[in-house]
């Protein structure tokens, strides 16, 4: 009997939990879905990334076979920056993260509510920069295993991101302060997820791709939990 | 400021003495290796610079769950501390490597898996540094610093396995592996072995006293910081 209460009252906890990230998660998908500030900016700035590869590197049939899984990856970093840094910018400037702190959920809510909106921005940024690379360069890039690698890489990249922009954008410097955190720990997904693309694009068997796939997965598990257990310490007043 | 403790002064005086002495040992004791000849000597002190390196790695990574678990702020002057230490002595490692391998290897620098989670380490260390400055609240500085030491202690390990996938390394495996003579290995003897271990030894004494020093140096800076404030209010 007692169990069983304790089993409602569980599960009743896990429900608000879930209702208080997905109503964050939607407050922020509303208001861009108005202002289109976020999104419009960072696609802008990958096309142009992309753009300044094309003259960087000259990206000729020969080089683009091999460098094409690298500059999708800078430029989705490069743009998962900007995205990262405006949307916990946003938050800070209006005073709107004192008033989501006040909110009686737990803090942990507003960080998988942040996060699964930033990661929602990074997926439609991606959606529309694969379609762009593959007209401009005449390259297939509809394969469903660079697809699953483009999906586990950001959500890796976006766990930590957004626990480490909740940092920067409380300190004096906060605009030049997140990629300098951000890319030295994210390393290990860059390898990964460059290794694994670069992978599926050249056809190399699957065997040889599963341990990148392994490591994007580790990665992601150990920095979901890690950003769970110390958002509390990051938001704390 | 309270004087030096008589212990810290007599580690000062031991660290000083245990240093001469490996130097001594580098040079008078070890015997010539045979190939690389005196190049090789650097070895024993670039394995004792890295060695303190992830000491001060692992000293900062407990420390920064420690301040998190407690919120204790002696915690986070060791922290801090622990990171200045490993990030000068992983800088040493990185300089006398590039010394030895401009011979060995014919090459200053490589992208090999131990060189770059060196140089990676560093840029972690150095963007916690940069992330501290521009923090003025000092428990807020605090949580950010743990946060940001926890984050970093669980990826540099990954980022070395990735590596290491990537690359088969020909940075010399000395230490359990006979193979690998043409990448500056070579067979330890024993006066080497000696050696080496004395070293290791030193520079943990020179650690500990230089870690101690930097605690008291940090506890000053927070007796400062908490005048300033009270002349400010």
């Amino acid at each position: 009997m007692k169990s069983e209460k304790l089993h409602i009252t569980r599960h009743s906890s896990l429900v608000s939990f879930l209702r208080a990230v997905a109503a964050i998660t939607w407050k922020d998908l509303a208001a861009e879905l108005r202002s289109r500030e976020l999104l419009s900016s960072m696609l802008v700035f990958a096309l142009l990334v992309i753009l300044i590869f094309n003259f960087a590197l000259e990206l000729d049939v020969k080089t683009r076979s091999t460098v094409t899984a690298g500059v999708l990856w800078v430029t989705f970093a490069f743009a998962g920056t900007l995205g990262l840094n405006r949307s916990m910018a946003v938050e800070k400037d209006r005073g709107c993260l004192d008033g989501l702190l006040l909110a009686p959920v737990d803090r942990s809510a507003i960080y998988f509510g942040k996060a699964i909106s930033n990661l929602a921005f990074m997926f439609i940024v991606e959606a529309i920069v694969l379609p762009v690379y593959s007209v401009l360069y005449n390259a297939n890039l509809f394969n469903p295993g660079l697809i699953g690698v483009i999906l586990l890489g950001s959500v890796g990249y976006v766990a930590v991101g957004t626990l480490l922009a909740s940092m920067a954008v409380q300190t004096r410097t906060r605009d030049v302060l997140l990629p300098i955190l951000l890319f030295p720990v994210v390393v290990p997904v860059m390898i990964a997820a460059v290794k694994a693309s670069s992978g599926f694009l050249q056809g190399i068997g699957y065997a040889e791709i599963t341990p990148w796939i392994n490591q994007l997965i580790v990665y992601d598990v150990v920095f979901i939990a890690v950003a769970f257990m110390v958002f509390d310490y990051v938001v704390e007043e | 400021m309270k004087p030096q403790p008589l212990a810290l002064k007599i580690l000062n005086v031991v660290s000083a003495a245990l240093f001469l002495a490996a130097l001594a040992m580098v040079f008078f004791y070890a015997p010539l290796e045979e190939t690389m000849n005196y190049v090789q000597k650097i070895f024993y002190f670039h394995i004792a610079n890295a060695w303190i390196g992830m000491l001060g790695f692992l000293v900062a990574a407990v420390a920064g769950v420690s301040y998190l678990r407690t919120h204790d702020q002696k915690w986070d002057i060791v922290e801090l501390a622990a990171v200045e230490i490993s990030l000068v002595f992983f800088l040493i490692t990185i300089i006398t490597g590039s010394i030895w391998a401009h011979p060995v290897w014919n090459t200053w620098w490589t992208w090999d898996p131990r060189l770059t989670t060196a140089s990676i380490l560093e840029m972690i260390y150095i963007a916690y540094l940069l992330l501290r400055q521009g923090i003025e609240d000092p428990d807020r500085r605090a949580r950010f610093g743990a946060v940001y030491t926890l984050v970093g202690a669980l990826s540099v390990p990954i980022t070395f396995l990735s590596i290491r996938i990537v690359s088969r390394t020909i940075h010399p495996v000395i230490i359990g592996t006979a193979s690998g003579a043409a990448k500056g290995s070579f067979n330890m003897t024993p006066l080497m072995l000696h050696t080496m271990f004395f070293c290791l030894f030193a520079f943990s004494v020179i650690f500990a006293t230089l870690l101690w020093h930097r605690i008291r140096l940090g506890e000053l800076a927070q007796k400062i910081e908490q005048l300033k404030l009270k002349v400010l209010q």
